[in-house]
């Protein structure tokens, strides 16, 4: 894997430039994030992805809750969506970009949660025998890619 | 702070800031004194990258890129760091937002 996948372009927007195979993959990983955050069951793995706002005030923090939590998974819901629509895209408007970044941060989230990662994850070679390799694959993945968008929209600030 | 290749791609270098072992704030007073603004904590965490918190506070808060990479490196070295304040409703605003993000961040009175 090499090259810059994304591009900042002339017109203000940012170029694609990725592999078909990357693509299947980006577009199929939305639905499956979505189906854990609408599930009744709340996953564990979600936890940061609603973290707290009061550490030390249950109270407070459940009125934070119960006041913000639809509005968090909404932005969740609709980064997830443009990741989806545009996973396929040659360009990527600054709007679209914006939702990549979010939809592959919770993706992160939920993926370094389940896996509980430390920094360690990246000291250590792959062990292909590893249960979770695949999700860890994945995970680094995605932290590459995020590198990438952070970089290309740090341009634009 | 730890610069760490990942070798599962070359030519990657990705850092990620560490996680603390448990988020304990002191105890805060049940009746909130108006006049003491509220600080808005963002907290070290193992997942999200160095890039994307200092993308992150700049875009939000509009700092500079050096006075956001300061903000993170304390984050990283320190734990933690106060990275706005103001009234209780300007700081819980603020919370959500860097949440909207993924950040882990906390309002308390100081």
């Amino acid at each position: 894997m090499s090259g810059r996948r994304i591009k900042r372009d002339r017109k203000g927007g940012y170029r694609l430039a990725l592999p078909r195979e990357e693509r299947e993959l980006l577009a199929s990983l939305p639905r499956q994030l979505r189906e854990v955050l609408k599930a009744d069951e709340p996953d564990p793995g979600l936890r940061r992805l609603f973290p707290p706002a009061y550490a030390d005030d249950p109270e407070a923090d459940d009125e934070y809750r119960r006041l913000m939590r639809e509005e968090l998974m909404e932005g969740k819901l609709v980064a997830l969506r443009v990741v989806e629509e545009t996973a396929y895209a040659e360009h990527l408007t600054e709007e679209d970009l914006d939702g990549w970044l979010g939809a592959i941060e919770s993706l992160r989230l939920y993926l370094g949660t389940q896996l509980d990662v430390s920094e360690e994850i990246y000291d250590n070679a792959p062990d292909p025998n590893d249960p979770d390799a695949a999700a860890q694959a994945l995970y680094g993945y995605l932290s590459w890619l995020q590198e990438q968008a952070v970089e290309a929209l740090s341009a634009g600030l | 702070m730890r610069s760490t290749a990942i070798r599962r791609h070359n030519e990657r270098v990705s850092q990620t800031i560490e996680a603390p072992v448990e988020v304990r704030l002191p105890e805060g007073d049940e009746d909130y004194d108006h006049d003491r603004p509220w600080a808005v904590i963002v907290w070290n965490d193992p997942i999200n990258l160095m890039s994307y918190v200092t993308f992150v506070l700049r875009k939000l808060f509009g700092y500079s890129k050096e006075e956001a990479t300061k903000l993170m490196l304390q984050v990283h070295h320190e734990g933690r760091a106060v990275v706005s304040s103001g009234e209780k409703e300007k700081a819980e605003f603020d919370v959500a937002r860097l949440h909207a993000h993924g950040l882990w961040a906390t309002l308390r009175q100081d």
